[in-house]
């Protein structure tokens, strides 16, 4: 099947691309791309105002399945994030059973066997994600994982940490850290600042945030291997990364869009969608984020996505869960508060949350050019659209970003031959 | 007339609110004097005290304001582990709704569970104990106790000495007498002192004899053993040792200094016993007091929906 979308900007950095005109599409893969093409075709798209850009790719997912999957399934993540704008997502292990063995691992990517959207399990650091002994990481790793994680939880120990960067080393895929020291966060639930004092809630220093990135930097220093900071949140992490990577060693750090949006301010009404782990921070933690992003510190930017069901987080600040959704607000807020407020340019916006995330975890390759699949997503820059949570395809509603307004919003994402556009799902063969 | 319909914490009350408060406490404080002492005021109002963490003092301090101005009474005690998964406050409290009442007196551990419960259902909520965030009738009768005995709130030093990290008393007075003008500080070890507590504009100090030269009164907390305070410092005895109020120590600095406590105190931990029953110990007064300032804050939050 031929289809071309035309009028549209084509933008991809990777190939110096940026011009306003078509894309003609064979069988999924794309075969032609000019100022204007005139072809016979089966369908034609007008994307008139709409911009083309490499498929982006979410690095850090949580899809809840197998064991909770009132909250999120493989489906219905899968669902969230097309409608969110990603070709893939990286799906942590913290499920019930956790991702640790090569058969779950092939359980997850069965689930999301011949969908638009790429699935990727990373796989968990130890067995059950207990801290104790290294999982069969090799195995999995032959199974298909991109990277190594025990996130909700940092990695246990220096020990397991030497191993695990030792291990994975051989199979150049990156562990993947939840920097915590859980000595430091007993009890907390928000940031450790005036707001916790002004709120009474247990604090939550970004202290320990950066004791575990010291440690692990260390470490790595000592072993070699790749190391990969998740959802970075203070602005002293930020710091130790920029040096690290100054010193040249093999590390990478990624953002969470709600990071970058939200201060512990948020706190202030007790909405259970503000309690996220790392928790939100100061605006001068923010500030260093987004200067980060600008330097290029910090590589990529993923939304944690952290479903959780009403039930659960309908309690009392301290007992709820740690987490909030993000598939489908994530390149909203990227573009209201990075691209619009001039912070990041689109090529910038396209290396964070497109060609970083594919390098570090050795993705599928988004480009566009004659001969490549075609792995796009499709941007409305200039959208304004009020965030309305009852309208998302997770099967989970905890955000808090719920009545926002915002400037920008994915219109489509084309992958494995498949279209999503105007809500509906159109093969290309 | 107050401009909330709540009273959830002192942080962001107006000081003519409080002032409404104390100056209302003042008549009530007079009608307990009184050989009858009950007022009509909320004759068919119904309060619920919802007490989801045991609270003696406080509850029955509540219970006899509301019995004083003739509101029907509803008490309901669950303590917090007890609740079985599943059954949450909201579950409890839409429950108790059903069964129209007008006000909800609530004690819980969490922080922010009253600015939750103002979510859940319509009736008027005042917060009597949340975590470690607020206390606010505490605080508003120590204010009141202070006014009674010194005359002034304005320009007063006064130092809260103790756990601060982990006191919901410690941060509604705090909050209550910046607004009311006064010099606050406090005392405790470091560990108990919270981060970047001198932003709200609170002196801290470290050594007791500072607090104690500094203080037109002190304000001392009540060592939360059961809520973790023990890993914060090495051993009660040091704990005495360094910032206990001893009758020496009072001596020493020669001066006229308020002593006020919330209760219950740990003898010879916080206070030793001459300090604790000594002359410039106010503290059954605040008891007393509490019981007026309650009465205050219900017959201000009860009627001001009749207005509306
Ligand atoms: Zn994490
Ligand atoms: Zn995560």
């Amino acid at each position: 099947m031929k289809v071309l979308l035309k009028n549209a900007f084509l933008i991809d950095p990777q190939v110096e691309l940026n011009i306003k005109g078509d894309l003609l599409i064979e069988d999924g893969v794309i075969s032609k791309i000019d100022t204007s093409i005139k072809e016979n075709v089966d369908e034609i798209f007008d994307l008139k105002n709409l911009v083309v850009v490499p498929g982006f790719a979410d690095a850090h997912v949580h899809l809840r399945e197998p064991g909770r999957e009132d909250e999120e399934t493989v489906q219905s993540g899968i669902e969230a994030g097309m409608n969110g704008g990603f070709s893939a997502l990286c799906c942590m292990p913290n499920t019930e059973p956790a991702i640790d063995c090569a058969e779950v691992v092939t359980f997850v990517k069965d689930r999301a066997a011949n969908s638009l959207v790429d699935v990727y399990p990373i796989g968990a650091v130890t067995k059950k994600r207990e801290g104790k002994e290294l999982a069969l990481l090799g195995e999995m790793y032959e199974a298909g994982v991109v990277g190594f994680s025990d996130d909700g939880d940092p990695i246990s120990t220096s020990k397991i940490m030497k191993y695990a960067l030792e291990y994975s080393s051989m199979f150049d895929l990156p562990i993947i850290e939840h920097c915590e020291d859980k000595s430091l966060t007993e009890n907390g639930v928000m940031n450790e600042s005036i707001n916790s004092t002004k709120f009474g809630l247990p604090p939550h220093p970004s202290l320990a945030e950066v004791i575990i990135a010291l440690r692990d930097i260390a470490i790595l220093r000592y072993t070699g291997g790749k190391l990969h900071l998740a959802h970075i949140s203070a602005k002293e992490t930020v710091e130790v990364l920029r040096l690290a990577k100054k010193e040249g060693l093999n590390i990478t750090g990624e953002v969470t869009p709600h990071h970058f949006s939200l201060t512990d301010d948020a706190v202030e009404n007790y909405d259970t969608n503000t309690k996220v782990n790392p928790p939100l921070r100061t605006q001068q933690d923010v500030n260093a984020l987004i200067e980060a992003l600008k330097d290029g510190t910090i590589d990529i930017i993923a939304s944690d996505h952290a479903p959780h069901s009403i039930e659960e987080k309908e309690w009392e600040y301290i007992y709820a869960p740690f987490g909030m959704i993000g598939l489908e607000t994530s390149i909203g807020l990227t573009l209201t508060k990075l691209y619009h407020s001039k912070i990041l340019s689109i090529e910038e916006i396209i290396y964070k949350m497109s060609i970083n995330p594919r390098k570090i975890f050795k993705l599928k390759e988004a480009v566009i050019k004659p001969g490549a699949a075609a792995n796009l997503t499709i941007l409305d820059l200039e959208k304004e659209w009020i965030v309305d949570k009852f309208s998302f395809k997770s099967k989970s509603i905890n955000t808090p970003f719920h009545g926002w307004k915002l400037k920008g919003k994915s219109a489509g994402v084309i992958n494995n031959s498949k279209f999503f556009f105007e809500n509906k799902l159109i093969d290309l063969i | 007339m107050l401009s909330s319909r709540h009273l959830l914490g002192l942080y962001g009350v107006p000081k003519k609110d409080i002032e409404l408060i104390l100056d209302t406490a003042k008549t009530f404080r007079e009608i307990i004097e009184r050989p009858i002492k009950k007022v009509p005021t909320l004759q068919g109002k119904t309060v619920v005290n919802l007490f989801f963490e045991s609270s003696t003092r406080t509850r029955i301090s509540f219970e006899l304001a509301e019995k004083r101005l003739s509101a029907d009474v509803l008490n309901f005690s669950a303590s917090t582990s007890s609740l079985t998964k599943g059954e949450t406050l909201k579950d409890t409290v839409r429950n108790i709704e059903a069964m129209k009442i007008d006000m909800v007196v609530i004690r819980h551990s969490a922080a922010g569970s009253p600015h939750y419960l103002t979510q859940l259902i319509d009736a008027n909520v005042i917060n009597a104990g949340d975590g470690t965030h607020e206390h606010p009738t505490q605080a508003l009768l120590d204010m009141y106790t202070i006014r009674e005995k010194i005359g002034r709130i304005e320009g007063l030093n006064v130092c809260i000495v103790g756990d601060i990290s982990h006191s919901r008393v410690a941060m509604s007075n705090i909050f209550g007498l910046l607004t009311m003008g006064a010099n606050v500080a406090v005392c405790g070890p470091k560990t108990m002192i919270p981060k970047d507590i001198d932003k709200l504009g609170v002196m801290v100090f470290t050594k007791i004899d500072d607090a104690i030269k500094f203080a037109d009164v002190l304000n001392i907390l009540r060592i939360q053993l059961e809520r973790g305070a023990a890993s914060n410092f090495p051993s009660l005895r040091e704990y005495h040792r360094l910032f206990g109020i001893t009758k020496e120590r009072l001596l020493k600095h020669k001066k006229d200094i308020l002593i006020m406590h919330p209760g219950p105190i740990n003898r010879g931990v916080e206070l030793s016993s001459d300090v604790a029953d000594g002359s410039n110990s106010v503290i059954l007064e605040q008891v007393t007091n509490g019981v007026a300032v309650r009465m205050a804050v219900l017959y201000l939050i009860g009627t001001r929906t009749e207005e509306n």
